[in-house]
């Protein structure tokens, strides 16, 4: 039998579509509008649910992952909760290897949806996780890995779905700002609206690793993601977290989103942008929501104690 | 002079200094005289002349491959940040 008109077949198939929302009171002059989309809104509660699904119906297609085989995966909270959630819906054991310094959230919500989780030393940062997870993958062959950093759908998930629905909803956008974290977002959806208006600027957020974090990198281990296009970037600005918080906490406060961290850092690179521009329109991606972040507390902690704790943690 | 900060894993070509001040008026000139300072740094952020791809270098906050490179300019008030590339965090 159909599903009702109105309603869709499954959680799976309710990804994306999400709400495009004017930031009005965080626009820094009357010349430039401010929107936001709210990735949050998404059913596992971020933006990785559109690559998640894109990574895995393009693997069933393709035959590279079988009926039922398990899926392994490095990531620090948010794809491995899309995976999980998905893989649980479609009979695949989840695997997913994410630094020990994450929230408690994260790791109940892994839970929930059925997935393992196989820790990586937290100072090592994602490049532990990934690093890792491909020791995993070599030594057994059942696994399947869907690599978000270097798999081609995840970028083409964004400028299938998520470019045309800002096109839809901003029509005459001339900045587009994201976070910066496998590159997926912001080279599928810069592909997208570079097609569409030519003259669009695409922004990246980036953060500025902690002491700690940095500590244990080589330069022999410096990461480009495969997925990151760097052609379509126009600018690239280093958030650090003090600066993240306090675009999070603006975000509340003025115009009622509860977001994640990097969202708070993508918030406070637009609005710099904005400031710099006499007119036109700015649309910035909130990634997710402020629930997995709730035990760090940051909205109410002191932003000297909170820096000083995040130096040494991967919220973002 | 202009400041440059250095990041851990490169703290052992200079003695395990964090930020250095130095000359320029661009970042070139100012990486120049970072190189005069400390030499064997050279060869780890630079390959035949251009910006190692595995090294991120921004003036304060902003990366300087999509402004002027090499060629951006500083004032005294500036810090050059050199990173390392690396993956995103939590997604």
């Amino acid at each position: 039998m159909p599903a009702t008109v109105g309603a869709t077949s499954d959680l799976v198939a309710a990804i994306g579509n999400t709400p495009m929302v004017e930031l009005s009171r965080l626009a820094p002059h009357d010349g430039v509008r401010l929107y936001a989309k709210l990735e949050g809104n998404n059913p596992t509660g971020s933006v990785k649910d559109r690559i998640a699904r894109a990574m895995i119906d393009s693997a069933l297609a393709s035959g590279a992952l079988r009926p039922g085989q398990a899926i392994l995966e490095p990531s620090s909270g948010n794809t491995g909760i899309s995976l999980a959630m998905i893989g649980s819906r479609l009979g695949h054991p989840v695997r997913i290897v994410m630094p020990d310094n994450t929230t408690p959230e994260r790791e109940q919500l892994l839970r929930l949806f059925s997935a393992e989780i196989v820790f990586s030393p937290g100072a090592e940062g994602s490049n532990g996780a990934i690093r890792l997870a491909q020791e995993l993958a070599r030594a057994d062959s059942s696994l399947f890995m869907p690599y978000q950093y270097g798999n081609e759908a995840n970028p083409r998930a964004h400028e299938e779905t998520t470019g045309p629905e800002i096109l839809e909803q901003v029509p005459e956008i001339d900045v587009f700002v994201a976070g910066l974290g496998t590159g997926g977002t912001l080279t599928g959806v810069g592909r997208c609206l570079k097609r569409s208006r030519p003259g669009v600027r695409v922004v990246a957020a980036e953060p500025l690793p902690g002491e700690q974090v940095q500590g244990l990198r080589s330069l022999e281990e410096g990461f480009v993601p495969p997925v990151l296009d760097e052609s379509v970037l126009d600018d690239r600005f280093l958030v650090n977290n003090r600066d993240a918080v306090v675009g999070l906490r603006r975000l509340l406060r003025d115009e009622g989103i509860f977001a994640g961290l990097s969202s708070g850092a993508a918030v406070a690179v637009a609005v710099r942008v904005a400031r710099e521009m006499t007119a036109g329109s700015v649309v910035v991606l909130l990634a997710d929501a402020g629930w997995k972040y709730l035990s760090a507390g940051l909205w109410g902690r002191d932003l000297d104690e909170l820096e000083d704790e995040l130096e040494g943690s991967l919220l973002w | 002079m202009s400041t440059v900060r250095i990041p851990p894993v490169l703290r052992e070509n200079t003695g395990g200094v964090r930020s250095i001040d130095v000359a320029g008026g661009t970042v070139a000139e100012a990486l120049a005289d970072l190189f005069g300072k400390h030499p064997a740094l050279r060869d780890r952020v630079t390959e035949e002349g251009e910006l190692s791809r595995f090294i991120n270098v921004y003036v304060n906050d902003r990366d300087v491959r999509y402004r002027e490179g090499l060629e951006t300019t500083i004032g005294a008030d500036d810090t050059i940040i050199l990173l390392p590339a690396m993956a995103g965090g939590a997604r």
